[in-house]
C-alpha cells in the first residue's frame, strides 16, 4: 500500500471524524435546547442582569439611573437591614443545630429493626411536602397564646407564665424556629439514613473487639463515616436558613415589630412594597454572596479534611 | 411541641449504636422499650398538628379554641366542607391550581429528560461546561434573582397570568439534574448497540431510555406536581386578578379576611393539603427515590 493511500484514509478519517463531532453537537444541542431556552432566559438572563440592577437607583418607573456604590453605602447605615441581617443570623444559629441534631437522632432512631419505622419514616416526611401555608396557618393557632393547645400544655406541665410566641417580640422568631425545625427534620432524616447505610457493619464490629463503648463508637465510627453526608447537609442547611422567607412571610410577616424581619423579607419589601428595585437588587447580591461563600468555604474545608 | 424532641432526639443518638446489628446481636428489652417510646413521642410531635387541623376543621367555629382541649369534636360539622366552596372561591382556586401543576409537571417532564440525555448520552464540545452552569444556578436562591425576573416578566406581559407561573416553574435545572443523574446509570453499552441497530439518537431516547427511566420520571413528576401546587411565592408576586389565584394564595387571604372563623380556616387547609396528602401516600416511594438520587428537592 503506498503512502498517499494511507495519507488519503487517515485524511478520510479525520473528515469523518469532524463530521461526526459536528453532527453529534447539533444533536446534542437539539436534545437540550427545548429545556435551555426556557432556562436561559427566565433564570439565567436574571440572575445575570441582577449584578446590574444592583447598581442603580431604578424604582419601576422610567430608567435605571447609574448610582455606581450608592446601594451598599447606604446599606451600611440602614437600621432595618441590620436588623434583617441579625434575625437571619439569629434563626440560622439556631435552626442549624437543632435540625441537624433532630434529624440524625431521628435517623439512627430509625435505622433499627423496631416495629413501625417504616409507617414513621413516611409520617416524618409528610411535614416537609406539606404547603407552607397551611403549615403556618395551622401552628399560628396551635401557638396562640391564650387558648393555644401548646400554651395549654405548657401549663399542664406547670408553667404558670407562658410565652406569648407569635404575638411577642421575644418570641416569635423561637416560634417560627421551632416550626422550620418540625418541617425540616424529616427531610434531613433521611439524608441521614442514606448515608448510615454506606457505613460498613465491619467497622462496627471491629470498634466493638477493640472494646469501645457505644459513644465512642457513635463518635469514633458513625460521625466519621457520614462525613459526606454532615457536609451535604450542612451545606443545605445553612443556604436554606440564610434563605428563609416564605415561612416566616406567612407566620408572622416580619413582626411583631421588625422582630422577625429577614434579608429574603427585607428585599422583598424594598422591591414590591416600596419599589426600590435598585436597593432591594443591592441586598440581592448580598444575599447571593453569603450562600456563595457558604458553599466555596465549606466545599474547600472538607476537601483539606480529606487530604 | 417540637422541643419535645430534643430528649428523644439525645436518646436515640446514645442508643443507637449498641443496638446497630440486631440480626447478630440480641438487642435489649430496655434499648427496645426506649426505642418505641421515643418513637411514639416524635410520632406525636410530627403528626399532632395535623390531626389537630382535621378535627378543627370539622368542628363549630366556638369550640375550636377550648380548655381542656378536644380531642374529638361532639358533633362532627360536616357541612364545613360545603360552606368553605360558597364562602370562598374555592372553586376557581383549586381549578388554577390543578391547571398549573398538570401542565409545569408535563413541560418539566418532558423537557427535562430530553435535555438530560443530551447531557447524558451525546458526546459534544462544551457540553460539560453548561451543564455545570445548570447545577451553579440550583445553588443560587431564588429570592436573589426574583426582582430582574419580574421586571423581564413584565416586559414580556407575563405577569398576571398564568403563563407566569408556567414560564417561573416548567423549565427549571432541577428536573435535567435528576434525570441525568438517572441516565448516568445506565450502561452506555445499551444505547452504543442501539446505536448499532440503526436507531437515530431521539429513537433511542424515546424508546429505550423512557421506558427504563418511568420509575426517576415518577419522582421528577410527583415532587414537580406537589412543588408548584404548594407554590405561594410565584402566586403572590405575580397573580394580581382574584379569578387567577391559586389554592395557597387564596388561602392565605381568607384567613386575613376572616381571621376568626377558625374553623373554616382550618377547612380549606384541610383541603389544600388532601391532595398532596394523597399523592403522597401513592407514591411515596417515588419521593424518596427522587430525594436520595439528587439530595435536593425541587
Amino acid at each position: 500500500m503506498s503512502i498517499e493511500v494511507l495519507l488519503d484514509r487517515r485524511q478520510q478519517a479525520v473528515r469523518r471524524r469532524g463530521r461526526l463531532r459536528r453532527h453529534n453537537a447539533l444533536v446534542g444541542w437539539s436534545f437540550i435546547l427545548p429545556n435551555f431556552v426556557g432556562f436561559a432566559i427566565l433564570t439565567l438572563l436574571p440572575v445575570l442582569a441582577l449584578f446590574f440592577l444592583a447598581f442603580t437607583g431604578w424604582n419601576a418607573f422610567g430608567n435605571a439611573p447609574w448610582v455606581g456604590s450608592d446601594n451598599f453605602t447606604r446599606m451600611i447605615s440602614d437600621r432595618l437591614f441590620h436588623e434583617a441581617l441579625y434575625n437571619t443570623v439569629y434563626y440560622t444559629a439556631f435552626h442549624i443545630p437543632l435540625t441537624f441534631a433532630a434529624s440524625l437522632g431521628l435517623a439512627l432512631l430509625l435505622n433499627r429493626k423496631l416495629r413501625g419505622v417504616a409507617f414513621f419514616r413516611t409520617a416524618a416526611f409528610f411535614p416537609y411536602i406539606t404547603s407552607i401555608v397551611a403549615i403556618a396557618v395551622v401552628w399560628n393557632m396551635l401557638f396562640s397564646p391564650e387558648f393555644g393547645p401548646i400554651n395549654q400544655f405548657l401549663q399542664a406541665l406547670g408553667v404558670s407564665d407562658p410565652p406569648g410566641w407569635t404575638s411577642s417580640t421575644d418570641w416569635s422568631m423561637p416560634a417560627v424556629i421551632i416550626v422550620a425545625t418540625w418541617r425540616e427534620m424529616g427531610y434531613y432524616m433521611l439524608l441521614f439514613l442514606a448515608g448510615l447505610q454506606t457505613i460498613p457493619a465491619d467497622l462496627y464490629e471491629a470498634a466493638r473487639v477493640d472494646g469501645a463503648g457505644a459513644w465512642q463508637r457513635f463518635w469514633n465510627v458513625t460521625l466519621p463515616g457520614l462525613r459526606p453526608t454532615t457536609f451535604f447537609v450542612t451545606v443545605m442547611l445553612m443556604i436554606g436558613s440564610f434563605k428563609i422567607f416564605d415561612l416566616i412571610l406567612v407566620m408572622t410577616n416580619g413582626g411583631p415589630g421588625t422582630s422577625t424581619v429577614v434579608l429574603s423579607q427585607f428585599i422583598y419589601r424594598k422591591a414590591f412594597v416600596e419599589n426600590q428595585f435598585g436597593y432591594a437588587s443591592a441586598a440581592s447580591i448580598v444575599l447571593f454572596l453569603i450562600c456563595i461563600t457558604v458553599t466555596v468555604v465549606q466545599f474547600l474545608v472538607n476537601k483539606r479534611r480529606e487530604a | 411541641m417540637a422541643t419535645t424532641l430534643v430528649p428523644s432526639a439525645s436518646a436515640g443518638l446514645v442508643q443507637a449504636p449498641v443496638l446497630r446489628r440486631p440480626p447478630r446481636r440480641r438487642v435489649g428489652t430496655v434499648g427496645r422499650i426506649l426505642g418505641y417510646a421515643a418513637m411514639i413521642v416524635a410520632a406525636a410531635a410530627v403528626l399532632l398538628p395535623f390531626y389537630w387541623m382535621v378535627i378543627s376543621s370539622l368542628k363549630t367555629n366556638n369550640t375550636v379554641f377550648t380548655a381542656p382541649i378536644q380531642w374529638v369534636p361532639e358533633v362532627f360539622q360536616w357541612h364545613n366542607y360545603v360552606d368553605i366552596f360558597t364562602r370562598a372561591e374555592m372553586t376557581t382556586w383549586l381549578k388554577n391550581t390543578l391547571l398549573l401543576s398538570v401542565v409545569v409537571t408535563f413541560l418539566q417532564v418532558l423537557t427535562g429528560s430530553f435535555a438530560a440525555y443530551g447531557f447524558s448520552k451525546v458526546h459534544f464540545r462544551g457540553r460539560d461546561a453548561l451543564f455545570l452552569v445548570y447545577v451553579g444556578t440550583i445553588a443560587v436562591p431564588w429570592q436573589a434573582y426574583m426582582i430582574p425576573q419580574f421586571i423581564l416578566f413584565s416586559k414580556l406581559h407575563l405577569s398576571n397570568t398564568l403563563w407566569a407561573i408556567i414560564a417561573l416553574q416548567a423549565f427549571g435545572a432541577f428536573g435535567v439534574f435528576l434525570m441525568r443523574q438517572f441516565y448516568e446509570t445506565v450502561p452506555e453499552e445499551l444505547s452504543e448497540a442501539a446505536r448499532l441497530d440503526g436507531l437515530s439518537e431521539y429513537g433511542i431516547w424515546r424508546r429505550i431510555m423512557l421506558p427504563l427511566s418511568v420509575p426517576a420520571l415518577a419522582s421528577l413528576a410527583l415532587l414537580t406536581f406537589v412543588n408548584t401546587w404548594n407554590d405561594y411565592l410565584g402566586p403572590l408576586l405575580y397573580l394580581r386578578d382574584r379569578d387567577l389565584w391559586t389554592i395557597q394564595l387564596g388561602l392565605r387571604t381568607f384567613v386575613t379576611q376572616y381571621n376568626t372563623e377558625f374553623a373554616l380556616i382550618m377547612t380549606g387547609s384541610v383541603l389544600s393539603v388532601l391532595p398532596v396528602a394523597i399523592i403522597f401516600m401513592l407514591g411515596q416511594r417515588y419521593f424518596v427515590q427522587g430525594i436520595a438520587t439528587t439530595g435536593i428537592k425541587g
